[in-house]
C-alpha cells in the first residue's frame, strides 16, 4: 500500500511538471506575450517597445530557463536600468544593495509563486483568498448534492421498474442533460428576474463572497449541484439494482425480513461503495461547473480567477491555477482509489 | 398591425416547422415499417425512451438542414432591423415591406435581430459540427486504445499516461490556451489538426490492409483509391488559401487552391480541433479497458491460433464486439460535445460573436437576463432538448442493446 501511493505520487508530480511546461510553453508564445506587453504598457506600442519591455522583464529568455527560474531551480534573472535594477526576486525597481540581499533562486520550490500582472498582487495571497471563496461553494455543493443523489439513487433502484423509478430516473436523466449555462440562465429567469415576478432569490452571488445567505446563495449552489447530481443518482440506481438481485438479498426476504429492512441493512452498504468512487471523480468536473458558475453568478472566486488569468495571459497567476487544478484532480483520483480498496472487503483482503 | 397573442406566437412557430414535421413523419413511418430488418436501429422502435430521444434528435438534424436551406427562418439571422431591439415575442416588424415575414415570432435580442432565426441557425452549426467531431474522437480514441489494450506494456503505461495528462487539464483552461486569436496566430491549432485529422487516413489504411492483404491484387487498387480520396480530403481539410499555417513569421505551403475542395473557416477548424483533442482521450480510456477484456476471449485466441495478424484481430475480431458500448457512448458524446460548443460560446471563445450558435446567444442573452427573458431562453431550452434527446436515445439503444 505505502508502495502504491508512493508511485502514485511520483505520476502525480511528474503529469504536473508536463502539464505546467505545456502552460509555460502555450502562454509564453510571442503574441500571448506581445500582448501581455500592451496590456501591462499601452496598445499602441511599437514593435520595439514591445521587445524591449519584454526584454527589461525577463520574458525574452530562452524557454527551459524561464521556466526553471519559475520552478526554483535556476537563479533569478535581473536586469539594470537607470534607475535601478529590476529582478524576479525583486518588487519594482531596487537600489544595488536591496538587490544584493534579495535571495537568488525564487520559484514555487522557495514558496514564491510569482507576481500578478492583472491583480497586481501577490498570487500565493490571491489563490488562497480565492481558493477560500470557492470551497465555501463546493462545501455547500457536496452538501446538497451527494445527499440528494443517494437518496434519490437508491430510491429508484430498490424496486426496479416501478413508477417511482421511472420518474426518478427521468429527472436524473434531464439533470445530466442540463449543462451548467443552461439551467443556471432558466434558473436565473424564473426564480431573479422582474419579468417573471418571482424574484425569490439573487441573480447575482457578489454579496455572498462576505455574507452568504439563501438569498443570494442557493441559486449558485443548486446550479451547480443539479449537473452533478443527476450522474451520482444514475450510479448509485445501478448499484443499487445489482445488490437488490444478490442472492443474500433473496435469502434474507425468504427469512421474512421486512422491505425496510432488507434496504437499511442489507443492501445499503454494500450498494454505496460504488457510488463512492463515482462521488470523488465528480470533482474535476465540479471545476468545470464552478468556473461557469462563478462567471455566471459574478461570483469572484478560484474559477473566476481562471477566466480572468486565461483571458489576460498573466503567466504566473495561470501557472499556479494550473498546478492547483491538476492537483485537486490527481488527488481525488488517488483518494477514490484508496479509498475503494478500503470500502471494498473482497479487494482489501486479497 | 398587433402584436401576436400567446398562441398565436405557438401555432405561426410550429407551422413554420412544417417541412421538418413531414420529414419526421415520413421517417418514423418508414422505419417502423421496415424496424425488423433493420438490426440495432429496428430495435430502437421497441423502446418507447429510445423512441422519444431519437424524434428530438432528428427534429434538432432537420431543423439543422432545413434551416440551412432557409426553409425555416423567418429573417435573416445576422440583420438588424431598427426599432426592434428586445422587443417581447410576437412583436410586428416595424416598416415590414411585401416580400418580409411581418414579425419577430419569439421577439428580438439586443442587436435587434430576430430569436427564432438564430435559434434555427444555431442548430446547423451544432449538427455540422458535433457529430463529425465526435467521430474524428472515436477514430483517434479507437487507433491509439486498441492497441495498447491489445499489447499492454510499456506502450499501454505511455499512452495512458498522456490520456490521463489531458484529462488532468480543467476544460476551461484547455479552451483558454487553445483557442485565443493570439494562439491561432501561431499555428499551434493547424498543427494539431495535422496531426489528429492523420489519425482516420492511419485507421482506414490498417482496417482495410489487414483485412485484405492476403489478396494483394485487390488490396492494392483498393487501398491506392480510398487513401487518395482520404488523403485529398485531408489536404484540403487542413490547408486555407494554399497554406497550412500563413503568419507574419511562419509560412508552411500546403495544398494549392485550385485542388482545395473546400476551405473551412479559421475559427471553426479551432473550435473542431479542440473539441477533438479533449474528447479523444476518453475514448482512448474506454476502448483500451474494452479491448483488455475481450481479448481474453476464446475467439480472439483461436484468431491468434489461425495466424491472423495482430491488427486483423483488433479491428476485425475485438473492434466488431466492442460495438454495443461503443455505439452507445458515441449516442452520450455527441451530447457532451455539444455541451462543450455551448461551452466555447458561453466564454465567447473560437466561433465569431456575431454566429448565431446556442452558447454564443446564450452568453449574449445572459447580461440583460433581469430584464428580458426571451433572447436567452430559446437557445438554451433547444440545447437542453437536444442534449436530453441524445442521452434518452442512449438509453433506448443500450436497454435494446442488453436484450440480446
Amino acid at each position: 500500500m505505502g508502495l502504491f501511493i508512493l508511485r502514485r505520487t511520483g505520476v502525480m508530480i511528474l503529469t504536473a511538471l508536463c502539464l505546467t511546461f505545456i502552460v509555460f510553453f502555450l502562454t509564453n508564445l510571442y503574441p500571448n506575450l506581445e500582448k501581455l506587453a500592451k496590456t501591462q504598457g499601452n496598445f499602441r506600442m511599437s514593435d520595439e517597445a514591445v521587445a524591449s519591455w519584454l526584454g527589461n522583464n525577463g520574458y525574452l529568455q530562452p524557454l527551459p530557463v524561464k521556466y526553471g527560474q519559475w520552478l526554483g531551480v535556476a537563479p533569478g534573472w535581473t536586469h539594470e536600468t537607470d534607475e535601478g535594477i529590476t529582478g524576479r526576486c525583486l518588487r519594482g525597481t531596487a537600489t544595488a544593495e536591496e538587490a544584493a540581499a534579495a535571495p537568488r533562486f525564487c520559484g514555487i520550490l522557495q514558496g514564491d509563486w510569482g507576481y500578478s500582472t492583472v491583480f497586481r498582487d501577490e498570487v500565493s495571497g490571491i489563490i488562497s483568498t480565492r481558493l477560500g471563496l470557492t470551497g465555501k461553494l463546493m462545501f455547500w455543493v457536496l452538501v446538497l448534492m451527494v445527499p440528494s443523489a443517494l437518496i434519490v439513487g437508491v430510491l429508484a433502484g430498490m424496486r426496479e421498474g416501478s413508477p417511482l423509478d421511472r420518474s426518478l430516473s427521468t429527472f436524473s436523466i434531464i439533470t445530466t442533460a442540463t449543462p451548467e449555462y443552461v439551467s443556471g440562465v432558466i434558473f436565473i429567469a424564473v426564480f431573479a428576474s422582474s419579468a417573471v415576478g418571482l424574484k425569490w432569490f439573487k441573480g447575482t452571488a457578489t454579496s455572498a463572497m462576505e455574507s452568504a445567505n439563501f438569498e443570494n446563495f442557493f441559486l449558485p449552489v443548486l446550479t451547480i449541484a443539479l449537473y452533478g447530481m443527476g450522474y451520482i443518482a444514475r450510479m448509485t440506481r445501478a448499484s443499487m439494482t445489482e445488490v437488490m438481485t444478490a442472492q443474500y438479498i433473496r435469502t434474507a426476504r425468504l427469512k421474512g425480513v421486512t422491505f425496510r429492512n432488507i434496504v437499511m441493512k442489507h443492501a445499503l452498504r454494500n450498494a454505496l461503495i460504488a457510488p463512492f468512487t463515482v462521488i470523488m471523480l465528480q470533482f474535476p468536473w465540479l471545476l468545470n461547473g464552478v468556473v461557469i458558475v462563478e462567471t455566471l453568478f459574478n461570483y469572484k472566486g478560484f474559477g473566476w480567477t481562471l477566466v480572468q488569468a486565461a483571458g489576460n495571459n498573466d503567466i504566473e497567476l495561470l501557472l499556479a491555477v494550473s498546478v492547483v487544478s491538476v492537483i485537486v484532480v490527481l488527488a481525488t483520483q488517488l483518494i477514490s482509489d484508496i479509498g475503494y480498496v478500503y470500502l471494498n472487503p473482497r479487494i482489501r483482503i486479497s | 398591425m398587433e402584436p401576436l397573442g400567446w398562441i398565436e406566437i405557438i401555432t405561426r412557430v410550429l407551422y413554420q416547422f412544417t417541412s421538418v414535421w413531414v420529414a419526421l413523419v415520413i421517417l418514423f413511418a418508414v422505419s417502423a415499417a421496415f424496424k425488423r430488418r433493420l438490426g440495432l436501429y429496428g430495435k430502437l422502435f421497441d423502446s418507447p425512451i429510445g423512441m422519444i430521444g431519437f424524434a428530438l434528435v432528428m427534429f434538432w438534424v432537420f431543423t439543422g438542414v432545413f434551416g440551412a436551406l432557409d426553409l425555416i427562418v423567418t429573417h435573416d439571422p445576422l440583420s438588424q432591423v431598427s426599432g426592434m431591439k428586445n422587443k417581447v415575442p410576437g412583436t410586428p416588424l416595424r416598416g415590414a415591406e411585401a416580400g418580409d415575414y411581418a414579425w419577430y415570432l419569439l421577439g428580438g435580442d439586443n442587436l435587434a435581430r430576430d430569436v427564432f432565426s438564430r435559434m434555427v441557425k444555431g442548430a446547423w452549426v451544432v449538427v455540422q459540427i458535433a457529430p463529425l467531431a465526435t467521430l474524428f474522437a472515436f477514430m483517434v480514441g479507437i487507433t491509439l486504445g486498441l492497441p495498447a489494450g491489445y499489447y499492454g506494456g510499456r506502450l499501454d503505461t505511455f499512452l495512458s499516461f498522456l490520456a490521463n495528462l489531458i484529462l488532468a487539464f480543467p476544460v476551461i483552461l484547455l479552451f483558454y490556451l487553445l483557442v485565443t486569436p493570439e494562439i491561432v496566430n501561431t499555428g499551434v491549432p493547424n498543427y494539431m489538426a495535422a496531426v489528429l485529422f492523420v489519425f482516420p487516413i492511419v485507421f482506414l489504411a490498417v482496417l482495410l490492409n489487414s483485412r485484405y492483404y492476403t489478396q494483394p491484387k485487390f488490396r492494392t487498387p483498393l487501398l491506392i483509391g480510398v487513401l487518395g480520396v482520404a488523403f485529398w480530403l485531408y489536404l484540403s481539410l487542413i490547408s486555407t488559401d494554399g497554406y497550412l499555417v500563413n503568419s507574419k513569421t511562419i509560412t508552411i505551403p500546403a495544398l494549392p487552391q485550385i485542388l482545395d475542395l473546400f476551405d473551412i473557416p479559421g475559427g471553426i477548424l479551432v473550435v473542431f480541433v479542440s473539441v477533438v483533442f479533449v474528447n479523444s482521450p476518453t475514448v482512448f480510456r474506454i476502448v483500451r479497458g474494452l479491448a483488455m477484456d475481450i481479448k481474453t476471449r476464446d475467439y480472439v485466441a483461436a484468431a491468434q491460433t489461425r495466424g491472423e495478424g495482430p491488427w486483423y484481430i483488433m479491428l476485425w475480431e475485438i473492434l466488431p464486439n466492442a460495438r454495443g458500448p461503443l455505439i452507445v457512448d458515441f449516442c452520450l458524446r455527441i451530447g457532451y460535445t455539444t455541451i462543450l460548443l455551448g461551452t466555447l460560446g458561453f466564454f465567447g471563445l473560437g466561433l465569431p460573436p456575431e454566429s448565431p450558435d446556442w452558447g454564443s446567444t446564450i452568453n449574449e442573452g445572459r447580461k440583460l437576463l433581469s430584464i428580458y427573458l426571451h433572447p436567452a431562453l430559446p437557445p438554451a431550452l433547444a440545447l437542453l432538448s437536444l442534449v436530453l434527446g441524445l442521452n434518452l436515445l442512449a438509453d433506448g439503444l443500450r436497454e435494446e442493446s442488453l436484450k440480446d
